[in-house]
């Protein structure tokens, strides 16, 4: 009974962002139809949900018109990797080429099944976990923008070196917090640190975290690692102030963006560090990137997962140009295997290139929380702290155990 | 110190405390809920919505200065209790139903209006000069519980009114599609990451307990919930208006018969636990992210302790909600991975032992 309402929802959810196009231009064989498959109804809809969706629309629009029409639809996934599925199998069968964003890896991982089996084309941004491109890596799939491998190292090992070799974690309890954990928890044992205990808790059924920061400070670690994210990780943090648990431990937080920060603060959330792999100050052209996109997107600079839509989607376009259309619309595979052999260049991410394993390889960024007083405009948030260049931030190919490596 | 079953005493301790805080929240609400069940035999799913709205008029008072879209909010949130005191006027003035229905009617197309023009008009326009400095968070205890309490009157006057002679679950339907609708509307206009929200500073601070740090915030919550909740089973079991409320549960046409207004009494006391829901969204906003969310995970658990204690039962509502915060802090520490679901486990057990709940009458 409840699978089958299920199905329906997930049905209905597809037509209702099928049902907009217009019948005729279906058959259209030189389409290249893509759909944003995201969070727009939940914790995740910040960083991702319509900010991915305008990215995606500017990324077409900066590559232009090379003589195929592009469309661009979007659906909400709920966070749930039953209706995700779904809503991929409908999407391709009618007509979607590639599906972009997918955050939440439980539900990425369930769209990279079906984008293989369909040969179609998956461009992940926002999921976190790294076995998209270790154990459960796919030729229909690239991973664009991070993963829990390069948080982990950047951020992890920078904490470790400063002094913080004793860590407590507090996990979301499914698949991006266990990796998360389980990447970051590596790292400090490789740099002599321990980990001295974990709380795992309900996810999304936590509102109070303050039993898991007593346990955190009942450890005696000197690092809180958050291997959460979104308002989670804004609430352990909120509430780590208010126990007290700053004084004698360090917080990092594993996966936090300038949305977060914002909705924080920079009072509460100033000094703290974390990676990104895109902010919107780091050079004249994500500025210029910026500027173009600000009015579209509800007056806000774009985040990370957003800009790695663009990056993904600017870059795919490319490679189908290159390819021509009949091509790429025939085999998902053939056009991830062009968009591999292609560098890659745009204005977010810069130069970089595409891995066998599906990852994207660019520069990862070490950021500090700016001061209330260095602050000069609203989203003036970050100051870099280090800068860790591609080959070195991701993890090698040799190690993610990606079947696609050893063929 | 000795150990409890492996764990550290103080740490137990620590988390028996833990769970008491949260307890206080799950009773605040709980206790809003069985008091709407009781009289109007309305299952309230619009009360995590509530709560939401609670702790977004706390952060719309306090960054009136600085954040024109709260001032528009606070703008629209304000217009029921705007519209009611015009009535409540006009209904002094003894002017007819018809001229009423039609002042009103232009009144809020007014009041809306206004907020929709450019730049948020003339009212969002006057909250902002007035208080440039925003209102602190103890106006917000006070004007929080009235302005949602007032957006609760006018739900029950032109909505849920219409249900009471058809079964409950219209009444369920109806309340819970309303909160999926508020919810969805802030999550379009304020996002889903949520607001920041300070502690207010003569609250800030901790007290060291020796066995743990506790925010001095924390035992302020639970201070206020215990007296709401004392205040308000004062009110129902031990005053004059109680006992009409209680009859009213029993036999409203009698009562009605007797001279009292049943159906305003029934209003107010829909209002009445819509403003405890308020008030338990501000009490919330310091420590929780102040987001369109933040009601629906909590409200799920509220109507498992409703369930526990015994549909309508106030002393119910609140001995379960501080027993079952109590319970699931000890399940945070024992066995994390499940404190989310154990007291849905002590839910299934109840309904099978006692399907009335533990205080409920059969």
């Amino acid at each position: 009974m409840t699978i089958a309402r299920r199905h329906l929802l997930a049905a209905g959810a597809a037509t209702a962002a099928l049902g907009g196009l217009p019948a005729g231009s279906r058959a259209q064989a030189n389409t290249i139809r893509i759909g944003v498959m995201t969070d727009m109804s939940g914790p995740y809809r910040d960083t991702t949900g319509p900010g991915s969706v305008v990215l995606s629309q500017q990324a077409v629009q900066d590559f232009g018109n090379r003589g195929f029409q592009v469309e661009v639809i979007s659906a909400d996934h709920q966070n749930k990797p039953d209706v995700g599925a779904n809503l991929a199998r409908q999407w391709f069968d009618q007509g979607v080429d590639v599906i972009v964003d997918v955050p939440t890896s439980s539900v990425g991982l369930a769209v990279n099944q079906i984008a293989r089996e369909k040969n179609k084309v998956h461009l992940n941004s926002g999921a976190a976990t790294s076995d998209l491109t270790g154990a459960q890596c796919s030729p229909n799939t690239v991973h664009w923008t991070y993963d829990t491998y390069m948080l982990a190292k950047s951020t992890g090992v920078a904490v470790v070196k400063a002094g913080g070799d004793s860590w407590f974690f507090i996990t979301a309890d499914y698949a991006f917090g266990h990796a998360l954990e389980r990447d970051t928890g590596n790292f400090v044992k490789a740099q002599g640190g321990k980990v001295l205990g974990t709380a795992r808790y309900p996810f999304p059924a936590t509102t109070d975290f303050s039993a898991f920061l007593l346990q955190a400070q009942a450890s005696r670690a000197k690092v809180l690692g958050l291997a959460n994210a979104s308002t989670d990780t804004v609430n352990c943090i909120k509430g780590a102030r208010e126990f007290g648990l700053h004084r004698s431990m360090k917080l990092a937080a594993l996966l936090m963006g300038i949305v977060d920060i914002k909705a924080l603060g920079l009072e509460a959330g100033q000094g703290l560090l974390l990676t990104e792999t895109f902010y919107w100050d780091l050079n004249d052209r994500t500025r210029a990137l910026t500027k173009r996109v600000q009015a579209k997107n509800q007056d806000r600079p774009p985040a990370m997962v957003p800009a790695g839509c663009y990056g993904a989607v600017l870059h795919y376009l490319k490679a189908v140009a290159d390819m021509g259309v009949a091509a790429a619309k025939a085999s998902g595979l053939e056009a991830v295997n062009r968009m591999k052999a292609m560098p890659c260049d745009d204005d977010a991410f810069g130069p970089g290139h595409i891995r066998t394993d599906g990852r994207k390889i660019h520069p990862a960024y070490l950021f500090e929380v700016k001061k209330p007083s260095d602050s000069r405009n609203p989203w003036d948030l970050y100051k870099v702290v280090a800068t860790t260049p591609g080959e070195e931030a991701f993890r090698p190919l040799s190690e993610g155990g990606c079947p696609l490596v050893r063929s | 110190m000795d150990d409890i079953f492996g764990i550290p005493a103080p740490l137990l301790f620590g988390q028996l405390l833990l769970g008491l805080i949260n307890g206080a929240f799950y009773a605040m609400l709980s206790l809003g809920l069985a008091v709407i069940f009781g009289l109007l035999n309305i299952i309230n799913f619009t009360h995590g919505a509530q709560f939401m709205m609670g702790a977004f008029v706390a952060w719309m008072l306090l960054s009136l200065g600085t954040a024109p879209s709260g001032r528009i909010g606070l703008v629209l949130l304000l217009w029921p209790l705007a519209v009611l005191l015009l009535d409540w006027a006009l209904g002094k003035l003894r002017l007819a139903q018809p001229v009423r229905i039609g002042a009103a009617a232009l009144f809020s197309v007014a009041w809306i209006g206004s907020a929709f023009m450019e730049g948020g008009g003339p009212l969002s326009a006057a909250l902002g000069a007035l208080f440039p400095q925003g209102l602190s968070y103890w106006w917000a205890l006070i004007i929080g519980p009235i302005v949602v309490g007032a957006t609760g009157i006018l739900l029950e006057r032109l909505m849920i009114s219409q249900l009471y002679k058809l079964d409950h679950l219209y009444g369920l339907l109806l309340t819970f599609g309303v909160g999926l609708i508020l919810e969805g509307v802030f999550r379009n206009e304020f996002g889903s990451s949520g607001l920041p929200y300070r502690i207010p500073t003569e609250l800030s601070g901790a007290w060291d307990l020796g066995f743990m740090f506790m925010p001095v915030y924390r035992g302020w919550v639970v201070i206020a919930a215990l007296v709401l909740c004392l205040a308000t089973w004062l009110l129902i079991e031990k005053t004059r208006l109680g006992a009409y409320l209680r009859a009213a549960t029993e036999n409203a046409s009698l009562v009605q018969a007797f001279g009292v207004n049943v159906p305003r009494m029934v209003t107010l006391t829909y209002g009445f636990g819509v403003a405890l829901a308020a008030i338990g969204g501000v009490l919330a906003a310091p420590i929780y992210s102040v987001n369109p969310q933040m009601g629906t995970n909590l409200i799920i658990v509220v109507f498992a302790v409703v369930v526990i204690g015994g549909m309508g039962s106030i002393l119910g509502a609140i001995l379960t909600g501080f027993g079952l915060g109590i319970v699931e802090g000890l399940t945070k520490v024992f066995w994390p991975e499940a404190s989310a679901t154990v007291i849905f486990v002590i839910m299934a057990i109840v309904l099978l032992t006692r399907p009335a709940g533990l205080f409920g009458r059969a």
